[in-house]
């Protein structure tokens, strides 16, 4: 119908061209068979307008009234020719449009009338099919219908057989059981048992059935028997424990005996091994100390004699070699044997009790959820207490282990004992026992630092002992350098002396090179290679506290101890010390105070890579204590060689008769003597003090000082007080005297120098001198004699101090006193004096 | 107050009374002459003012011997004129001492020194001689004296007492002696050694002292420098050291109310006073029950905050110039002591206020 509007619209309006024009009409089409959806609706919004000749709201009435308002009459001609000229192209092409579709529509047509006679065919085959089927069903339901009795019966036969070989199975059962313990598969006989079990359960009520329950129950009970036993035999293996043990839980044994009997069955045999262990311990500890002792007397012999080499059997075996043959394994041996008898069997047995109890994939009805917890548990307890024991036996070897010859065995053991319980660590994680370990190792380490201290400590104090004899006998020592000198006393002491800077080096030398293989020693506690080393212990607290503090810094204080108990028990028990060693002891503080120390400490830092959480002793500190110990050590070694002297002195001004003494020929003996010990002193304090700083050195000094001291200051003094009518004048004089004068203190500490140390020895001297002097009362020549020993100590003594006046004044001080105390005081003439000092 | 001459020092034959008058700090002397000889050693009678002994020595013929004798001062000295200390000089007609008898020992020695019986009544002295002790009795208000007993140290060598001293304690029947480096006690009942304490001291030991309210506590001094404390109950080990001093200790000496005052001298040319609370009869500070001192104590409640006093040095005295040969307190005022040094100057000196109150308070 819209064809006709269609066909009649472009009649109306001329089509403007060809292209245009075909797709207005392929576009009308596509319109009609509703295909292009979006071009209508362009279409739509252009062809709204009714003036649109192609729109479909085209009006012809607007149209033509649109038309004959705007346009002219030529205009109107021009558009009719134009539409009558389209109307007839939009004719043209309707006629060549309905001439080329005819032909289609005629062949359509004819095939449709074509199918219509072939359908009519095939309905009637169709129509045959159909009463075919009919009849073949009928035939069907006929056969089905004669064959179903005998189907049914069919089914209920074969029901009937399998249950008849299900009760054949179950009477068979006993008898089959009975075969497979004969044959021991046991495997076997609790698989069949368990399949029939619940059946025999369910129908126990008929007899029959329980006659052969009881029967089974009756074999199997012996069956369980049977491996039961097997199990408490335990002579076999793993696997087939495991396989009891498993069809024991089959049989519904309670798992929870089973474990103890497990667990027993294997303690048994661990306790073996310990008590093996424990038989190696006996020996040497029922046989007595002297096996105990005689490593630990021999530690300080041999440190010093081969400090790091040496097995630990040495000096046991070395001792008696028969009475205990080969009784002391070493404690490598020891371990490894624990190791490889205890540890590796206790780890098999947790193991395989893992595997039987615990880790099993537990099935059906036996799966009672606890018993992995309870059988964890019960290893647990099993682990630790045979843990303790072992450990017990452990710690009773290692504390034997006393020599400090050879740490690395020791260690080597500790590291295998750690490492071997880290296999029952993995074995079990939450076990306590390698923490225990841990601590056993830790325990050890501590240990063989106290002894290391300890020895170290007898080390040094033999090195003393040593040094004390090459002191005492200095003949030995300089023998073999000193070749023919054997001229009595002054040689030898000679050779002490000159000995003495030797001993001291060779005295620290040995104790640095014993520290150091001290610390390399313990250093094998830290080495990568050890397991424990990693552990928090070794590398913090063991460095820090262990080897820097209870080690290094506990052995340098100790050194600064025993010197100083040489200065207090000395004092008070007639100085048994020799003054030698003292010096050398001070030096010996002093240069640990100013390098050794630091050295030392920085040594132990580096090598323990020392982290210092925690405070430790600075090395000020230990410096400090060093000084103090040296000042202490000098200040004595002068007070003890001041004593010396003194004691010559005072025993020499003691006992003389002063009143009655001839007149003075030559300088006395004791002075000589003074001079000679002041200048040995002197030496030997060259050897290892420095020289130090004099005050007002001059060149001549004995010559200028000695007038000074004879003639002004001493004549000034000696007038008055020998006229008795004017006492006070001497008071006053000595007194303006002293006012000028320091105060002189003299015990007082001494400097680290050779000039200091030895002012303090003469002041001493001196002071005493002056004290006996005044507790005397002098003749004349007494006088003069003072006179002229105070000379001799003047001209010789100077160079030794480091302020002469000191000497001059205590001098002069002594000469004064005795003055005082002179009943005839005449003074001898300076020259006199000096040509009697001269003379010798 | 006047004080009776807290020390009489010996310069060449002379004695000289100080009068030392505490309100007006004056001091003043009198000179009395000993015409025996130099003085050693010097000690006062306990019940006569006027009497004392000197050890002097006596020369004669190129021989010098030390002696003892008993003197009387004359009545003068008391009621004399005081010299004035500007002027020392002015010394006219001094007095010589009236000898009462001589503590004769030609046959035992030099005597070192002579003791009073402490709190006796005068009659009783100890000559110490060499290596003698000899217990003299005085008779005819010590005019005569006889030896009642003497004790001899026996020994390899040439042993000589060096010091003694008299415990005030027991009845006064023990003795302390000092030879070299050893101290012994000797009863004087039957005149033998009950204790020795060998290396008393390092070397010499030069004085002895007994704590006047403790009976077993010694204290002594030597050539060590040292100070030792002794309870001579336990003589293995001394109680306490002091080593304060840096030359040779001379004297030491207890305060004789306030034990814990210890007054020591010595050649370093100082004093030290040193405050041995720990050892002493009142080591917490004041201790005496309150009933006793309810009069003389008003402010006791300030006591119980009192910390207990530490031993210490409670002040060194550095006014000699020379070696000190002698310490005392004043035996009338005890918060006052003197001190004597070679160069014949005598300082007298107190107690720090502050202490003294503290002790008393």
């Amino acid at each position: 119908m819209d064809g006709d509007i269609n066909a009649s619209a472009p009649a109306t309006t001329p089509p403007d061209s060809d292209p245009a024009r075909k797709r207005r009409v392929h576009g009308m089409l596509k319109l009609y068979y509703g295909l292009n959806e979006e071009g209508k609706t362009v279409d739509q919004a252009e062809s709204m307008d009714p003036c649109d000749i192609n729109g479909p709201h085209f009006d012809p009435e607007v149209y033509l009234n649109k038309l004959r308002r705007e346009c002219s009459l030529g205009e109107l001609m021009d558009q009719e020719s134009c539409m009558v000229k389209q109307i007839r192209s939009l004719d043209s092409d309707m006629q060549t449009l309905v001439y080329e579709n005819y032909n289609k529509f005629i062949s359509a047509t004819d095939t449709i009338r074509k199918m219509k006679n072939d359908f009519k065919k095939m309905e009637d085959e169709m129509d045959c099919l159909s009463t075919n089927m009919a009849s073949i069903t009928d035939f069907s339901a006929r056969i089905s219908g004669t064959l179903q009795d005998q189907h049914a019966q069919i089914t209920k036969l074969s029901g009937v057989h399998t249950l008849l070989r299900k009760l054949q199975f179950l009477f068979e059962l006993p008898a089959r059981l009975n075969k497979c313990l004969e044959l021991q598969a046991y495997a076997q006989a609790v698989s069949s048992h368990r399949r029939a079990r619940c059946v025999l359960q369910q129908y126990r009520h008929m007899p029959s059935f329980r006659g052969i329950q009881d029967d089974c129950h009756a074999i199997m009970d012996k069956l369980a028997q049977e491996l039961r036993q097997k199990f408490r035999d335990g002579g076999s293996s793993a696997k087939d424990l495991s396989e009891c043990v498993e069809l024991l839980l089959q049989l519904d044994e309670p798992a929870e005996e089973l474990c103890d009997k497990f667990l027993s069955h294997a303690q048994s045999r661990l306790e073996a091994d310990l008590l093996g262990l424990e038989a190696e311990l006996r020996p040497p500890l029922s046989s007595g100390p002297t096996a105990v002792t005689d490593p630990y007397t021999g530690p300080a012999r041999r440190l010093s004699v081969e400090p790091t080499a040496g097995s630990p059997t040495g000096p046991t075996s070395l001792n008696n070699p028969f009475l205990f043959p080969s009784l002391r394994t070493d404690i490598l041996e020891f371990i490894d044997r624990g190791c490889n008898e205890f540890v590796s069997s206790l780890c098999l047995v947790i193991a395989s009790y893992q595997e039987l109890f615990v880790n099993r994939p537990q099935e059906g009805e036996l799966a009672s959820k606890n018993i992995p917890q309870m059988a964890i548990g019960k290893l647990h307890a099993f682990v630790d207490a045979l843990a303790t024991r072992y450990f017990s036996l452990v710690e009773r070897r290692i504390q034997e282990e006393k020599s400090v010859g050879d740490n690395s065995l020791l260690v080597r053991a500790l590291d295998r004992f750690h490492r071997r319980l880290q296999a029952v660590a993995k074995l079990l994680p939450g076990s306590a026992v390698p923490s225990q370990g841990t601590e056993i190792v830790v325990r050890a380490a501590r240990e063989r630092i106290k002894q290391y201290l300890a020895a170290l400590q007898s080390f040094y104090l033999n090195s003393l002992t040593d040094v004390r004899q090459a002191l005492a006998a200095p003949r030995l020592g300089g023998s073999s350098a000193g070749g023919g000198s054997h001229l009595g006393g002054p040689a030898t002491g000679k050779d002490a002396l000159a000995s003495l800077p030797e001993l001291l080096s060779t005295l620290s030398a040995s104790i640095l090179n014993q520290i150091k293989s001290v610390l390399a020693s313990v250093h094998l506690f830290t080495a990568k290679d050890i397991t424990f080393s990693n552990k928090p212990y070794f590398k913090g607290e063991f460095c820090s506290h262990g080897v820097r503090e209870s080690l290094v810094v506990n052995f340098i204080k100790f050194v600064c101890q025993s010197s100083r108990q040489f200065c207090e028990s000395a004092g008070d028990r007639g100085g048994s010390t020799p003054p030698a060693l003292l010096l050398l002891l001070s030096r010996l503080c002093l240069d640990y105070e100013t390098s050794s120390i630091t050295y030392i400490l920085t040594l132990t830092d580096e090598q323990f890579l020392v982290q210092h959480h925690s405070p430790v002793t600075a090395v000020t500190a230990l410096c400090g204590e060093a000084r103090e110990a040296a000042q202490k050590l000098l200040n004595h070694y002068v007070k003890v060689q001041g004593l010396i002297i003194s004691q010559m002195l005072r025993k020499s001004v003691e006992t003389r008769d002063w009143v009655n003494t001839i007149e003075p020929r030559n300088v006395r003996a004791v002075m000589k003597r003074v001079v000679e010990d002041t200048t040995s002193i002197d030496v030997q304090v060259g050897l290892l003090y420095e020289e130090g700083v004099r005050k007002a050195h001059s060149s001549d000094s004995s010559k200028r000082t000695f007038s000074v001291y004879s003639s002004s200051r001493q004549q000034t003094r000696y007038a008055p007080s020998y006229t008795p009518s004017a006492p006070m004048d001497t008071n006053l004089l000595s007194n303006i005297h002293k006012l000028f004068s320091e105060r002189v203190e003299i015990f007082s500490p001494v400097e680290f120098n050779k000039v200091s140390v030895l002012t303090g020895i003469i002041k001493i001297s001196l002071k005493t001198f002056l004290e006996c002097v005044r507790l005397r009362t002098f003749g004349r020549y007494g006088l003069q004699q003072i006179q002229v020993d105070c000379h001799y100590l003047q001209m010789y003594l100077w160079r030794f101090v480091s302020d002469e006046n000191l000497v001059h004044f205590l001098l002069d001080e002594i000469v004064g006193s005795t003055a005082h105390r002179c009943l005839d005081p005449a003074p001898m003439e300076q020259s006199v004096i000096e040509v009697i000092c001269e003379r010798g | 107050m006047e004080d009776d001459a807290p020390v009489i020092y010996g310069l060449e034959f002379q004695i000289h009374i100080i009068d030392f008058d505490d309100e007006n700090n004056i001091i003043s002397k009198s000179v009395l002459q000993h015409q025996a000889g130099e003085i050693w050693h010097i000690s006062a009678s306990p019940a006569d003012k006027a009497v004392l002994t000197t050890c002097y020595n006596k020369t004669s013929e190129s021989r010098v011997v030390t002696c003892g004798a008993v003197w009387r001062m004359p009545p003068e000295w008391e009621s004399g004129s005081h010299e004035s200390p500007d002027d020392p000089h002015n010394s006219h007609n001094p007095q010589n001492l009236e000898l009462l008898c001589h503590l004769d020992n030609s046959s035992h020695g030099n005597a070192s020194c002579v003791l009073w019986e402490p709190m006796g009544d005068g009659k009783c002295v100890i000559s110490l001689a060499d290596n003698h002790a000899l217990l003299w009795d005085l008779t005819e208000s010590s005019t005569q004296a006889t030896i009642s007993s003497s004790a001899t140290l026996e020994g390899k060598g040439q042993l000589k007492f060096t010091a003694g001293k008299w415990s005030p304690h027991h009845n006064c029947t023990q003795l302390a002696t000092a030879n070299d480096t050893a101290i012994r006690g000797w009863d004087l009942r039957t005149m033998s050694q009950i204790y020795c304490i060998e290396n008393a001291h390092g070397q010499l030991v030069r004085d002895l002292d007994f704590n006047p309210n403790k009976q077993y506590y010694l204290a002594s001094c030597g050539d060590d420098c040292k100070v030792k404390f002794w309870d001579v109950r336990n003589i293995n080990e001394p109680v306490k050291n002091l080593e304060e001093h840096s030359h040779w200790v001379w004297s030491v000496r207890y305060n004789h109310s306030h034990d814990q005052l210890v007054l020591t001298g010595s050649s370093d040319s100082r004093v030290i006073l040193s405050n041995m609370v720990s050892i002493s009869s009142e080591p917490f500070g004041h201790l005496v029950d309150d009933d006793d001192l309810s009069d003389a104590e008003d402010n006791h409640q300030d006591e119980k905050t009192k910390e207990p006093l530490q031993d210490s040095i409670i002040s060194t005295y550095e006014e000699h110039e020379d070696s000190v040969y002698a310490v005392e307190w004043s035996s009338a005022d005890p918060w006052l002591f003197a001190s004597l040094s070679y160069d014949g100057r005598l300082v007298i000196n107190r107690v720090p206020r502050a202490l003294k109150y503290h002790i008393l308070l």
